[in-house]
C-alpha cells in the first residue's frame, strides 16, 4: 500500500526533503512498520530516523505515537518534539 | 470560537476589543500573551524560524478551544499564533476566553496553553544568534 510522507523542520533538514511517498507491504499496520521500510533505505534515513524518542508522529495530520494505525494512502508525519512555553 | 495561525503581529487591545463586541453578558477577559525568551543575558537576542504544519495546526488549535468549551461554560475562545520569522521580546501566541466569571476564563485559559504547548505542531526549525538589538 502507498503512504504520503511528510517531514518537518530538523527531521526534513536531515533528509533534505519534506515530502515523499513510500509503499510499504501490505501486511504494514501501523507507522512503525512504515518506520521500518524508511529505515531500511539506510544513509541520512536510518540516522535520522533511528530513535523514535526524539520525533513525533501524526497520521492522517491526527497526533499519534509510532503505534498509530495505518491504511493504503494515509498521510504520516514525522518531526521533531513541538515548539512550547 | 477563532483560531488564527499567522505571520503578522497581532495588537491585544483590537483583538480584546473584538471578542468583546455584541456580547453584554461578559463579565471576564482572560488574555495569555506568550513572547520570545531571549536565550542568553549578554544582549545578544536569538531568532528563530517557526513554521507549522499546515491543516494539522489549525485542525488541533480547533480541537483543543472546542474541548475547553466542553469543560467550561464560556462565551468566546480566540487563538492567534504566529509563524515564521521572530526575535526576543516578539508577540507569538495570543489565547483570549471571555466568560460570564473569572474562575471559568482563568481555568480556560490555562487549559488551552497546556495543550498548545504539547499537542499542536509549530516547530522551531532555525535559531540565529544574530547580533540584533532585543526589541523590548
Amino acid at each position: 500500500m502507498h503512504i504520503q510522507l511528510r517531514f518537518f523542520a530538523s527531521l526534513r533538514e536531515a533528509l533534505g526533503l519534506s515530502s515523499d511517498t513510500v509503499t510499504v507491504p501490505d501486511s504494514a499496520t501501523t507507522a512503525h512498520d512504515v518506520l521500518a521500510v524508511l529505515r531500511a533505505r539506510g544513509g541520512v534515513w536510518a540516522e535520522a530516523l533511528a530513535d523514535a524518542s526524539r520525533f513525533r508522529v501524526a497520521v492522517d495530520q491526527r497526533l499519534g505515537t509510532i503505534d498509530s494505525p495505518v491504511h493504503n494512502g494515509a498521510e504520516v508525519a514525522f518531526f521533531p518534539p513541538v515548539t512550547g512555553g | 470560537m477563532t483560531v488564527r495561525v499567522q505571520h503578522e503581529d497581532f495588537d491585544l487591545t483590537t483583538e480584546l476589543a473584538r471578542l468583546r463586541i455584541g456580547r453584554p453578558e461578559t463579565g471576564a477577559v482572560v488574555a495569555f500573551v506568550g513572547t520570545v525568551r531571549e536565550m542568553n543575558a549578554t544582549g545578544v537576542v536569538s531568532s528563530m524560524e517557526l513554521e507549522h504544519y499546515r491543516g494539522m495546526t489549525e485542525a488541533a488549535l480547533e480541537a483543543i478551544a472546542a474541548e475547553a468549551s466542553r469543560r467550561w461554560l464560556l462565551i468566546d475562545i480566540l487563538v492567534v499564533h504566529r509563524i515564521g520569522w521572530l526575535r526576543g521580546c516578539d508577540r507569538i501566541v495570543l489565547t483570549a476566553v471571555a466568560a460570564r466569571h473569572r474562575g471559568e476564563a482563568l481555568a480556560a485559559c490555562e487549559f488551552v496553553m497546556d495543550h498548545l504547548s504539547t499537542r499542536v505542531p509549530f516547530l522551531k526549525n532555525e535559531v540565529n544568534q544574530d547580533r540584533v538589538q532585543s526589541l523590548c
